[in-house]
């Protein structure tokens, strides 16, 4: 049943076969996306590992706090350098996250490997710190439907409440790291302008956040939109300050990395076994695989530091735990080469 | 696979299915692909539209013909290993067979595409060097195939690979006559893709509801799905003349006549976003 796809406008592509240079261009906007075959990746890519945080906030079981733990140490014995440990937003609105202290106060901390929690008020940011956390980060979306509906207030309000915690934490000495959504698509609005996204990103730079992730959200973006994307943004905020943060809902999630890396990002996120699906659309998959991620980039001979076959079992033990399948492909093929 | 009725194959063509696993074609012929000739004769050919079936020997060639078939396609592997083991004889041999195959399809003027499988790797060789997958995609194109479709049997490649593969087989044969056939087990056939397109490729194999699953890793998935492609493609702005929709509603048909869930992560999703 192999559809084979004749690209009709041929012409779209004028590779110069000397140059191996393609040139996407679309009647929509993208004109030369400038993207080229082979050109110099990343020698390392750091992996932002979401799954304790990301993913498992949206996985319906509430996970026992000494499974949390127990998933984060064997994340730190893969070599992995950061994992986002947990979150504290009321419990009232994430009650999976509501161990957020017991979860701090247990894991083992492997020296090299970096924390994060998520901190979205001052007073989420003292307990944070309080509880142990050495880095926190920070969020806002590039739309400003998504951003009233889910925070109820618009960007600009919830970039000016996140003042006093920039203001703080830079007091106290501890990093920084500024999230931002809907960057390729919102689930309300629909198209999202590069530019806002951009705008966004600056915002939190300035603000002082040392890295900004930028999240396709509902996994709606394609190698297309997410050149686009990071064209404008990369004109606002140093490259070397970018990560991607990329949903797998629509299968795009590695041709987007595989993208942002050739445009000069070398800081991936992504979650163990492909934990946490995708809110807005009913089963759904949502944030892409570490797994999935760490096979290509090793395949590109790009280095991470980590051992895949421990990871898979770091996601084997977490979806044994919530008797759930993985969503990693990587993990579900079991031939051996 | 299920006992499928003839009338759910007229929607769909299972003959990539068979050309990836010999040994399934051989247990189908038996019983599930012995309704060929009704498949061929019964289904609606749009103008415009090719519907190539594969022809493994001299045999098949003539049944094919006797049906109706106007395109036929033969098979090779850059694995030596793969050959014996798959078809039960060397590289060589099956080019020689083929030949015959060509052959009279020329004299027919029936074009003829050809397959190289176990271009990224082999589940019995591992690795496979880019100039044996070059050597035999030359093969297939001096003898006269029209194109030639490389493909990842098992999924293992990466862009760094498939690069690689391309950059060797580009040297000997014109980018225009090449193909990539990129199986998901690893989640790679996207990037994999989207390499081929970034080096010049403008066609893509893919199966509708990413049908067929990998026989070498139980579990596991196969073809990548037409529908994650088209989005993609879309997505980047490059026209392929299918309309997205229509190809997820014929997924979800033969879906539900296999009594299966789809592979596609679009169709998954309920295209919120097309």
């Amino acid at each position: 049943m192999a559809a084979v796809m004749r690209f009709v406008n041929r012409s779209a592509f004028g590779p110069a076969m000397g140059q191996q240079y393609v040139s996407f261009s679309s009647a929509a906007k993208v004109g030369a996306a400038g993207v080229r075959a082979g050109q110099a990746l990343p020698e390392k890519v750091k992996i932002v590992e979401v799954g304790p945080r990301d993913g498992l906030q949206n996985e319906k079981t509430i996970v026992p706090t000494e499974t949390k733990i127990h998933l984060i140490d064997m994340l730190s014995a893969s070599g992995l350098s950061v994992i986002e440990a947990t979150s504290f937003v009321s419990p009232k609105w994430v009650p999976q996250m509501a161990d957020q202290v017991e979860v701090m106060k247990g894991i083992g901390r492997k020296p090299g490997v970096s924390y994060p929690v998520l901190t979205p008020n001052l007073k989420g940011f003292q307990a944070a710190v309080k509880a142990g956390a050495s880095e926190v980060a920070i969020f806002g979306a590039a739309s400003e439907l998504f951003s009233k509906k889910n925070i109820n207030c618009s960007v600009e309000e919830s970039l000016q409440r996140f003042d006093e915690v920039m203001r703080t934490a830079k007091e106290a000495g501890v990093p920084v790291r500024g999230y931002v959504s809907c960057v390729l698509g919102c689930p309300y609005e629909g198209k999202v302008a590069p530019e806002k996204v951009a705008h966004v990103a600056k915002r939190l730079y300035s603000m002082g956040c040392y890295e900004i992730s930028l999240g396709d959200t509902i996994g709606v973006g394609t190698p297309g939109s997410m050149s686009e994307m990071l064209e404008a943004v990369s004109r606002e905020v140093p490259v070397n300050a970018l990560a991607v943060h990329c949903h797998d809902t629509y299968g795009q999630a590695l041709a987007n990395i595989l993208v942002a890396l050739q445009m000069g990002i070398s800081v991936v996120d992504s979650s163990v076994a492909g934990l946490g699906g995708c809110p807005y659309a009913h089963g759904a998959s949502g944030n892409v695989a570490t797994e999935d991620v760490v096979y290509m980039l090793h395949g590109l001979g790009i280095q991470t530091g980590v051992d895949l076959s421990k990871l898979m079992d770091a996601g084997a033990f977490i979806c044994r735990t919530l008797n759930r399948k993985t969503n990693s492909k990587v993990a579900q093929a079991t031939c051996k080469l | 696979m299920g006992n499928v009725p003839t009338t759910v194959k007229h929607c769909l063509s299972y003959e990539q299915l068979t050309q990836d696993y010999p040994w399934l074609k051989r247990w189908l012929l038996e019983e599930k692909m012995a309704d060929h000739t009704d498949v061929l004769r019964g289904i609606q050919r749009e103008p415009h539209v090719r519907y190539p079936v594969l022809t493994p020997n001299m045999q098949g060639f003539q049944d094919a013909v006797a049906a109706g078939a106007t395109e036929v396609a033969v098979f090779g592997s850059a694995s030596e290993t793969f050959s014996k083991k798959n078809i039960n004889c060397s590289i060589d041999e099956s080019m020689l067979r083929f030949e015959e195959v060509i052959k009279a399809a020329k004299e027919r003027q029936i074009p003829v595409r050809g397959y190289v499988s176990c271009a990224l790797g082999c589940p019995l060789e591992g690795h496979i060097e880019p100039s044996k997958v070059s050597q035999v995609t030359k093969r297939l194109y001096d003898m006269g195939c029209y194109e030639i479709s490389l493909g990842d049997t098992i999924g293992v490649g990466t862009p760094g690979s498939m690069f690689k593969m391309l950059q060797s087989v580009m040297n000997e044969v014109p980018t225009s006559a090449l193909a990539v056939h990129c199986h998901d087990m690893y989640g790679q056939a996207l990037p994999n893709i989207l390499t081929a397109l970034q080096i010049g490729v403008c066609v893509v194999d893919s199966a509708v509801a990413g049908l067929g699953g990998c026989p070498y890793a139980q579990g596991s998935s196969g073809n990548v799905s037409t529908e994650d492609v088209l989005y993609m493609l879309h997505g980047m702005g490059i026209e392929t003349g299918v309309n997205l929709p229509k190809v997820i509603e014929a997924g979800d048909f033969i879906c539900n006549a296999l009594q299966r869930e789809t592979n596609s992560r679009v169709a998954r999703a309920g295209g919120r976003a097309l």
